[in-house]
């Protein structure tokens, strides 16, 4: 079954003559258990297609799909880890988490017990504690990872989860993405400008192209085996040969972008 | 600067003014010490006449009404504030009708005001209160109209996301954002309570720390009103002292300044 069905889905922003088609055709399918990572140059429409599979924000056209029902209102079935920090400032890591739960009816004691729990898993025992502004930027990402994952949602969407990391930060970031997300395979939408990084974790890589009104450039196949080990993978012949050719797609569309944004700029 | 050698210097600062008020009514240095004298006292003088308030214990009966309008005039003006600013942050058309007699109200010198509580709510406490809290209403007001309309997308998002309601939401995100914007503003907000408390004693009552350096003034007791000011001045401090106490336990989760 199709966890996520984006069929010809377009978002403009304004209405009227200063209206700004961001994304003009968006075909975009997700399977159950399968890993899709989205890259494209900035400003391409990517966090615009993820907000529209949450239910955050309606498309103009076309439509989409979650577990074969139309988007209406926020989607329950996904979880959302966002590109800039979303943690409640007045909450601790733990309240953070555990209050995912608390809002599904679950009681505080139990929630606190499986926020401890997922805290954890993510590497943050003893962080409890701490409030969003005495954590790392990893840190705080680990809290992100483990507020979207107790809730045990069925897809994930994730928005340049790491891009403000720095490189370390990144690699464990995304080993530990994998050992999380092999346990039980959620579908996983991923957005990053990282091509490096969507073919490591990815099952497919799809290209966007550049704004306004992108569409979908090309789809690879990404057949390295799993279980991968998301830095080593790197070193290996198969992950070169499609960095070679998802870049010969991807870098026409980052200097249409490009050319765009000076044009923009001149003009 | 070390904790101490701040304290040293903050100390310093006060003894060389004291230092310098003693030897001008004393001495020939600035002029004629008499004249001195008549406008400013002396600092032994007032000191005396500080211990004598509390020795009589006629002040404590004075800052107990000062410190009972400034709470009353805080907690009206805070409680109004933030219910009206999270209407308005909610409503917006309701803020946009509002908008220009918000600005209007705020923009009126509230001393002018003063006459008219006093025939309203008559000559004690709550004419007093009633001017801390067209002060302290303002600032809460504002503080929080603008915390709530600026609440930040990515965390409603978020929280939208998790599953809550428009009730969670409330409770979970939007009241903590208003509560630390209020709160950011407490030193404001208590400060000028104070102020309308004592303005409005000075302008009519008969009791309270404006009214008793009213008197003085009236007297022509510069000793008394100097006497009054330092009172006053130290009550201010208490009071700042005792709102950082209160804030540092509220809005532990606020990045701190570093360390040094
Ligand atoms: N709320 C908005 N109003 C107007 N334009 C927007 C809005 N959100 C995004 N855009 C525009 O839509 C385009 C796509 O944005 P986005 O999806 O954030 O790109 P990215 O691929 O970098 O995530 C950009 O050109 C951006 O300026
Ligand atoms: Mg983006």
């Amino acid at each position: 079954m199709t966890a996520v069905d984006l069929a010809g889905v377009a978002v403009a922003f304004g209405v009227g003559e200063s209206a700004y088609c961001a994304v003009g055709r968006a075909d975009v399918a997700v399977s159950e258990h399968e890993f899709v990572a989205i890259v494209g140059p900035t400003g391409c429409g990517k966090s615009t297609l993820l907000n529209v599979v949450a239910g955050l924000l309606s498309p103009a056209g076309g439509q989409a799909r979650v577990f074969g029902r139309p988007v209406a209102g926020v989607t329950r079935e996904a979880g959302y880890l966002f590109q800039a920090d979303a943690l409640m400032p007045w909450k601790t890591a733990l309240d953070n988490v555990a209050v995912a739960l608390e809002v599904g009816g679950v009681r505080r004691a139990e929630a606190l017990a499986r926020g401890r729990d997922w805290l954890a898993q993510v590497g943050l025992r003893g962080f409890e504690a701490r409030y969003p502004h005495q954590l790392s930027g990893g840190q705080r990402k680990r809290v992100a990872m483990a507020q979207m994952l107790i809730r045990d949602p069925k897809i994930l969407l994730m928005d340049e989860p790491f891009g403000p990391l720095d490189a370390q930060t990144r690699a464990l970031m995304g080993d530990l993405l994998l050992s999380l997300w092999s346990r039980d395979r959620k579908a996983v939408l991923f957005v990053t400008h990282d091509l490096e990084e969507a073919i490591a974790l990815a099952d497919r890589v799809v290209v966007m192209s550049a704004g306004p009104a992108s569409h979908i450039v090309s789809e690879h196949v990404v057949d390295l085996p799993r279980p991968r080990d998301a830095n080593e993978v790197r070193l290996e012949p198969r992950f070169h040969a499609l960095q070679k050719a998802i870049w010969s797609d991807l870098r026409d569309e980052v200097m249409k972008a490009y050319s765009g944004a000076a044009a923009g700029a001149a003009s | 600067m070390s904790r101490a050698s701040l304290l040293f210097w903050q100390i310093a600062v006060a003894a060389i003014i004291v230092a310098a008020w003693h030897v001008a009514s004393m001495t020939t240095l600035f002029g004629d010490p008499k004249t001195v004298r008549f406008f400013f006292s002396t600092p032994l003088d007032v000191a005396l006449r500080i211990v004598k308030l509390f020795v009589s214990g006629e002040i404590w009966k004075h800052l107990e009404i000062t410190l009972r309008e400034t709470i009353l005039a805080f907690l009206v003006g805070s409680v109004s504030g933030v219910a009206i600013g999270f209407a308005f942050a909610m409503m917006p058309r309701v803020a946009a009708v509002f908008d220009p007699y918000i600005k209007m109200a705020n923009a009126l010198p509230r001393v002018v005001l003063a006459p008219i509580f006093m025939l309203w709510f008559g000559l004690g406490i709550w004419s007093k209160v009633a001017l801390g809290v067209t002060l302290v209403f303002f600032i809460v007001f504002f503080n929080v109209y603008q915390g709530v309309k600026e609440t930040s997308p990515v965390i409603l998002a978020n929280a939208r996301m998790l599953g809550m309601n428009g009730w969670q939401l409330f409770r979970h995100v939007y009241w903590p954002s208003a509560m630390s914007w209020m709160f950011s503003s407490l030193h404001s907000s208590v400060g000028f309570a104070l102020v309308g408390a004592v303005v409005g004693e000075y302008l009519g009552a008969s009791a309270g720390l404006g009214y008793l350096i009213h008197q003085a003034e009236g007297a022509f007791d510069v000793t008394g009103v100097f006497a009054g000011m330092v009172v006053l001045a130290v009550f201010v401090l208490l009071i700042d002292w005792v709102v950082t106490l209160i804030e540092r336990r509220l809005l532990v989760w606020r990045p701190q300044e570093a360390q040094k």
